[in-house]
């Protein structure tokens, strides 16, 4: 790459948000440079997880098509654990769009979901070099206008911060504030291979279709959560806790999981099969009193998890769509060719709808991260089932004073009323 | 083989990582890391990577590091010199 080289944009990161941006630049005749530290792009990158499909439809109608995806969701599920009890709630819905019969979501491994995706920004002419890693950003008159990886500078524009969760290029934009450990939570993940076969029988879905799972209790008492997504021929089991509350006890987090993906209720899903990767990531947990104040400076966007644009809602967990909306917004943004940028991204923020959605749920961490949340519901859950199915021959206790029983070896009124307080507050 | 509790060591065993020898992405500020009493890298490292010596220091191996920041952003007393791996070195995720 020569010094004197200038792109319409550089993006740093091939990520979801850095592909969606960089393939609709490169289709508008734009000249686009990605810059991308791993080996190739999604071997860095970790989810749980899955894709909302609409997101994919925003760059390109009809892209999910063909995209590298694992299987439709079918089943969305919520399981409490106890210590050794666990109650599921399955929800089926096909959740195929109305006039379009899009499916709503996919399971995805980023390994194959993000070099699916470069390739196809690829196609639309924009460059992807890998294996490059961006040390830091070139200034011109309180300007960005460019990036330096190693000896080599490379001058746009305008420079995209893809750069994940981390964003250490949006700290040195000034623009990033460093997380705290409320923020974020730092996701364990497994996956483990099965059978195609078997996955459809133990999750009772078709062939292509899966489940989706959150699960509430035994991450050692720390705020968080655990999930298990269906893949094609494996399955992703793991948890997300939040590092501040770790640190207040003793038990590394990974012992944690290995005690939690070994409960009975999980392990016999996933019985037999063969662990093959083990993978780690932060995740902006916030939502949108995390985002940074600004998003943007002269010559710079940031997008994606960079940006902390992630929702949480306890059943619904959307970043990766969030993510190629932000890339969608950026690469807008800069086609109208306006002399701010950066406000003209933050306008088709809103109207992407991905702000006011952000803001609507801005209160919901203060829910999933009520303490009770994580042992003390889900134990009495549990508790009041045992309860409901137990037989044993004797005359059972009356079915008003056992619950009023179960409820209060658990919770205080006062927990009560206050949790249900902080709900309603929060919404 | 079925699914059974591992211990992390093993775990690192699954993952494709390229070592860069000469250079360590994450480097510990000793003095500043002497003086802190929690020490919360110690469990919230998915890795393990952060041990206690028995000399009281922690001592850290970058090699099975996953990329995932928690150390950095846990760390009160600002001990780490943090960053990525340079280019094509590190973890690569195979599934991610």
């Amino acid at each position: 790459m020569s010094d004197e080289e200038k792109f319409d944009a550089i993006i740093i990161g091939a990520g979801p948000a850095g592909c969606a941006c960089a393939y609709i630049l490169a289709r508008e005749g734009k000249n686009v440079l990605v810059i991308e530290r791993g080996d190739c792009p999604g071997s860095k990158n970790v989810t749980g997880g899955r894709l909302y499909t609409y997101a994919l439809e925003l760059v390109e109608p009809g892209l999910y098509k063909d995209a590298a995806l694992e299987r439709q969701v079918v089943r969305e599920q919520i399981m409490m654990l106890s210590e050794k009890q666990g109650i599921t709630i399955d929800y089926y819905n096909e959740n195929l769009e109305e006039n379009t019969s899009i499916p709503q979501s996919f399971t995805v491994l980023r390994a194959k979901f993000d070099q699916w995706f470069a390739d196809k920004a690829e196609e639309q002419g924009a460059m992807i070099a890998s294996g490059i890693r961006v040390d830091d950003l070139l200034m011109e008159n309180d300007k960005i206008v460019g990036v330096k990886a190693g000896e080599d500078e490379m001058y746009a524009d305008i420079v995209i911060a893809a750069d994940g969760v981390n964003s250490l290029m949006g700290q040195k934009a000034g623009l990033k504030e460093e997380w705290n450990g409320h923020e974020v939570g730092v996701g364990i993940k497994e996956i483990i291979e099965l059978p195609q076969d078997v996955i459809n029988n133990r999750f009772a879905v078709g062939q292509g279709e899966g489940a989706a799972r959150m699960i509430l209790g035994q991450t050692g008492g720390i705020q968080g959560g655990g999930f298990i997504y269906t893949n094609k021929t494996s399955v992703s089991v793991g948890m997300v806790v939040s590092p501040a509350e770790l640190a207040k006890q003793d038990k590394s987090v990974a012992d944690i999981y290995q005690d939690f993906k070994m409960h009975p209720a999980i392990q016999k899903l996933i019985s037999d099969g063969t662990t093959a990767e083990y993978s780690a990531h932060l995740v902006p947990e916030n939502g949108w009193n995390s985002v940074p104040k600004k998003l943007y400076r002269d010559g710079f966007l940031m997008v994606g998890d960079a940006a902390g644009f992630c929702i949480n809602t306890g059943t619904i967990i959307r970043g990766i769509d969030l993510a190629i909306v932000s890339g969608v917004a950026a690469a807008k943004a800069i086609l109208k060719e306006s002399e701010q940028p950066g406000i003209q991204y933050m306008k088709n923020l809103e109207e992407l709808s991905l702000v006011p959605t952000m803001k609507l749920f801005a209160g919901w961490p203060q829910i999933t991260s009520i303490p009770r949340m994580v042992q003390k519901y889900p134990d009495m859950i549990n508790e009041t089932m045992d309860f409901m199915f137990k037989v044993d021959g004797k005359v059972p206790p009356k079915m008003t004073g056992a619950l009023k029983n179960i409820m209060k070896s658990h919770v205080s009124l006062f927990e009560l009323i206050s949790d249900g307080w902080r709900g309603f507050r929060a919404i | 083989m079925t699914v059974k509790k591992q211990q992390t060591d093993e775990l690192l065993g699954l993952d494709k990582f390229a070592v860069d020898e000469d250079n360590p992405h994450v480097v510990i500020d000793k003095e500043k890391c002497i003086k802190c009493t929690e020490k919360p890298c110690l469990v919230v490292c998915p890795a393990k990577l952060y041990k206690l010596g028995q000399d009281g220091q922690i001592q850290f191996d970058y090699a099975g590091c996953l990329e995932c920041g928690t150390c950095r952003v846990m760390c009160s007393h600002k001990a780490l010199d943090w960053k990525y791996p340079q280019g094509t070195f590190g973890v690569s995720f195979r599934f991610g």
